[in-house]
């Protein structure tokens, strides 16, 4: 599965300057390691000491919180865009 | 003017006073940070200096983070400006405190705002920075109040302004919205979409996202409630604060005015008891409290309170550690509970207001029931906006009388209220 990885512009210059990634993987999970294996410094920028997100991301799938699917563990269908957001506007 | 740079309220990373409000380096949202070393220690002139201010939000402009002072050619003409907001009523209602029984209750009216909601402080602070900035274009995602006042402050200050809400937003908030000439969005889809979709789009437009990219000065204004209750109270602290929480930066950003005030010495005592109110269809920081959780887990909002339904909030864990450090709370209510609220407040204060005021005085209600209330403290119900704009609301909650034009139509039509 290929899926276009959408990079807000506070993560571009961790992220070689790039504002979208075609990575492959069949979850979310294996999308965003893709992701840490391409520009390891994103790593600690999204996800906490344990893997999980940092509480003031949001990732959209096709424009759903992931958080109302599957979470990390949500599949991905090819083609799919996947959309990192901060989390702390609004309100 | 004391305002010294943006600060992140996770890692304590430090940023200029720019359109920015995400920490690159941990994503944590960015706050104002103040200096205020070089203010005076003394008490009195501290407050004589704001008495002396105009009776609008920018005699609070020490307060707030405008780089070049209050808008406007010189501070006196401060409230010439814009659209100012601010200096609203804060009302004895022993009438609701009778009713509730409670010995001390004020009711603090910011529907009596420009366009009648505490959204005008917010949207004049972010306005007047995004002009120090040098924007054109003003934006916002909004559940309707703070569409109403970017609308108008752009049309009051000529600039252009695009305004993003759900499609299906209360029609009167739309329409009090599109007559001041903005570009108007409806998103289908609800508040978070719409939020979304604007977090995309800042990052595309050279915009002043109100509550986005200008979202640290933005909140700013909300302090200018606690400053507002705290001088009209005669510059003291209440006991305890009842105040609705959609996304929590006005829960928050309430409790932090009074507390730089007393770490100034304008206030003594401590921060008051803070009860955060949600709707039952959108209780996504209720939920986290009475679950004992802190962080919140997002919900897809269904309630009849429209400008409370955010299912995303993003200052949510902040309002809860808030609400548990003061020994308050976050509590829901039903949308039953929310047309009860709205008439109770109305039949005993003369205050009409909006769903958001009934989820609002129905949760200090429903404390009083529980118990949750010692009689003897001074309460503040903060009222954030205005009936009328939600009038489907209240539609078919009481009878009207049609009558003949004739004394005996009326006398054998109309219950009589009997003398005593």
């Amino acid at each position: 599965m290929t899926v276009v990885v959408k990079i807000p512009t506070q993560l571009r210059a961790a992220a070689g300057g790039e504002a979208e990634a075609l990575l492959d993987g069949a979850t979310v999970q294996e999308v965003l390691d893709g992701l840490f294996e391409r520009h390891e410094e994103l790593r600690a920028r999204i996800s906490d000491d344990d893997g999980a997100l940092r509480r003031f991301v949001n990732v959209y799938l096709a424009g759903e919180d992931i958080r109302f699917l599957d979470g990390l563990a949500t599949p991905v269908a090819d083609g799919a865009e996947l959309t990192i957001l901060p989390a702390v506007a609004g309100g | 003017m004391a305002v010294s740079h943006l600060q992140c309220k996770e890692c304590k990373a430090e940023y200029p006073l720019e359109a920015l409000y995400v920490c690159e380096q941990c994503f944590g949202p960015l706050e104002v940070a103040y200096d205020h070393s070089r203010s005076s220690r003394d008490v009195g002139e501290l407050r004589r200096r704001i008495q002396g201010g105009p009776q609008n939000i920018w005699r609070y402009a020490d307060f707030l983070p405008l780089a070049g002072g209050p808008p406007g050619p010189s501070g006196r003409l401060a409230s010439r400006v814009g659209l100012p907001a601010g200096c609203t009523p804060l009302i004895r209602a022993d009438r609701l405190a009778a009713r509730l029984g409670l010995r001390e209750v004020w009711v603090k009216n910011d529907a009596a705002n420009p366009t009648h909601s505490f959204k005008d402080r917010v949207v004049s602070v972010a306005v007047s920075r995004a002009r120090e900035l040098g924007f054109q274009t003003i934006a916002c995602a909004s559940t309707g109040n703070l569409a109403n006042s970017v609308a108008a402050h752009g049309a009051a200050l000529g600039l252009d302004s695009y305004v993003f809400i759900p499609a299906d937003l209360e029609e009167q908030k739309i329409l009090a919205t599109g007559i001041y000439g903005t570009r108007l969005v409806g998103v289908k889809g609800s508040y978070d979409d719409v939020n979304r979709l604007c977090t995309e789009l800042c990052a595309e437009r050279d915009w002043a996202f109100m509550n986005i990219n200008l979202r640290p000065y933005y909140a700013e204004g909300s302090k200018t409630l606690a400053f507002e209750i705290a001088e009209q109270l005669g510059w003291e602290l209440p006991d305890r604060c009842v105040i609705p929480v959609a996304s929590g930066s006005l829960f928050t950003k309430i409790a932090r005015g009074f507390e730089e005030w007393t770490e100034l010495g304008l206030l003594e005592g401590a921060l008051p008891r803070m009860n955060g109110a949600q709707a039952e269809g959108c209780a996504p920081v209720a939920n986290a409290f009475s679950a004992g959780q802190d962080v919140c887990r997002p919900v897809k909002p269904s309630t009849i309170a429209k400008s409370l339904a955010i299912g995303n909030p993003a200052d949510g864990p902040y309002a809860l550690d808030l609400a548990r450090r003061t020994g308050g709370s976050v509590d829901a209510v039903s949308d039953e509970e929310i047309r009860a609220g709205i008439k109770l407040l109305a039949e005993t204060t003369g205050v009409f207001t909006e769903t958001a005021g009934g989820v609002t005085t129905a949760v200090l209600a429903k404390l009083a029931a529980r118990g949750d209330i010692d009689p003897d403290e001074r309460v503040v119900l903060v009222i954030t906006g205005e009936g009328l704009k939600t009038l489907d609301a209240v539609r078919g909650t009481f009878q009207t009388h049609t009558i003949e034009p004739t004394v005996e139509a009326f006398q054998g039509g109309v219950p009589q209220t009997v003398a005593v």
